[in-house]
């Protein structure tokens, strides 16, 4: 399998990178190359030209503040797990990226690219949705920032315009004693998970769960919160059958693809069950 | 398009077209032919190779985004005189059998242990998750890594880049 002809630029800013996208069409970006190199061997896409943003500068830094958790789009899944301050700034992030491909591809793979391409079964996507992430994006008229509910439109599937590249993902403020899980299930490691479940919650003044996000990846055509469930968890005191209730609520709610993995019913017993899951190691 | 970077040591200067995978490059510009090519789509690890002390899968890196870099090779780790610990370890061990993926598992094993010389068996595991071997069943693999070990964490005995 080669690859299909194409030019390689690699600017040295951002502002170079989006102008070369603005004036030729027919361009991608390359960051980690990681999902863009087998699209490209299997000849499912063919571009002109790849903008290589490794040289640009600023992409590749993890800023956490008082306010937020910053990831810029060429950090890569190793980089989130070297780093010390994330499990816990943002633990259901280490978390859920624990579980991302294998050692070599997590050298290489990178958040913007597993934003861009929106693979319904990613993780990072996932974590996006559920933590109500904003996803900052930089084309030919500026900055504009998408809330991650409002940026995944279908499977591979964005809203970004031809002359756009993410720049950084924002995840909001973490409290520390917040309730959380993740919760996957793949047929091997590393591979891309038949289904998954993001889960958190607050607990408030009465020990009863409070502003619950439940997102689920795997299950449809793109990473979607769970409403349903949600509203089940929210201002209930947890026990078995509260997440009983919850998790049967949740595989009602979804709709799930049928593919050569697993069938429909098969992803919707096992969300049941990764909620399940999920939600007693968050109350632990 | 002319790039640039240091291979087992050498610096070398290739012409290559944008579209040509580092595995391409390595194997038939550079005649590195240890470097095996298996699935090129980033599934089986045999083409492992290390960019800058990092293990990377050469079929989903382009010749030309290695401009700069420092690549090591399975040629980069041999010894000329003897096995290395590594090497010595997986023919002890019957960690190959075809060998056909031995030089994608020997350079994983590699960056693994130079930066984690005290990796676990399940961490072993994890780490190797990533490279397909269709004869050995992965016990001997495993077996192999983990004596390996004590070599990495005595730095002098590794006896490789």
């Amino acid at each position: 399998m080669k690859f299909p002809s194409f030019e390689y630029a690699c600017p040295a800013s951002l502002a170079d990178a989006v102008a070369l996208l603005s004036e030729e069409g027919d361009a991608m970006v390359l960051a980690g190359g990681q999902s863009l190199m087998p699209i490209l061997a299997f000849r499912l896409a063919a571009p002109r030209l790849l903008v290589d943003l490794k040289n640009v500068p600023g992409l590749d830094t993890i800023k956490i503040s008082a306010e937020d958790v910053r990831l810029g789009a060429r950090v890569r899944w190793c980089d989130i797990e070297k780093h010390t301050g994330l499990s816990a700034a943002q633990p259901l992030l280490a978390e859920a990226i624990s579980h991302v491909a294998h050692y070599q591809i997590r050298n290489r793979g990178t958040v913007g690219g597993s934003i861009a391409l929106a693979d319904p079964a990613a993780e990072m996507p996932g974590i996006a949705v559920t933590c109500d992430a904003e996803i900052a994006l930089t084309g030919k008229l500026g900055e504009r920032v998408v809330p991650a509910a409002k940026f995944f439109l279908g499977a591979m599937e964005t809203c970004i315009q031809p002359d756009e590249i993410i720049t950084e993902v924002r995840l909001p403020l973490w409290p520390s004693d917040r309730c959380w899980a993740f919760k996957e299930f793949a047929r091997r490691r590393g591979d891309f998970a038949l289904a998954g479940v993001a889960v958190f919650y607050d607990v408030d003044a009465n020990g009863c769960a409070a502003n619950t996000h439940i997102g689920v990846i795997g299950a449809s055509d793109r990473p979607c919160r769970l409403g349903s469930a949600e509203q089940i968890i929210n201002g209930a005191f947890l026990d078995a059958t509260v997440i009983e209730a919850a998790a049967e609520a949740a595989s009602n709610e979804i709709e799930p693809m049928e593919d050569h993995h697993a069938p429909a019913d098969y992803r919707c017993a096992l969300v049941k069950t990764l909620l399940e899951r999920a939600l007693t190691r968050a109350m632990a | 398009m002319l790039v640039k970077f240091n291979v087992n040591g050498d610096t070398v200067e290739v012409d290559v077209e944008p579209r040509v995978s580092l595995a391409d490059c390595l194997r038939d510009v550079l005649h590195l032919t240890g470097t095996h090519l298996g699935c090129e789509h980033g599934v089986c690890g045999a083409c492992t190779v290390i960019i800058d002390g990092e293990a990377v899968r050469s079929c989903l890196t382009l010749a030309v985004q290695a401009d700069g870099a420092t690549i090591v090779t399975v040629e980069g780790l041999s010894n000329d005189n003897a096995l290395t610990p590594l090497q010595a370890a997986f023919r002890k061990h019957h960690a190959l059998q075809c060998g056909f993926c031995t030089p994608g598992m020997i350079t994983t094993a590699h960056a693994l242990l130079t930066e984690e010389p005290d990796a676990d068996a399940e961490r072993v595991r994890d780490v190797l998750s990533g490279n397909i071997c269709r004869c050995t069943g992965y016990v001997p693999i495993v077996e192999a890594v983990l004596e390996a070990r004590a070599a990495y964490a005595n730095p002098d005995k590794a006896d490789a880049s």
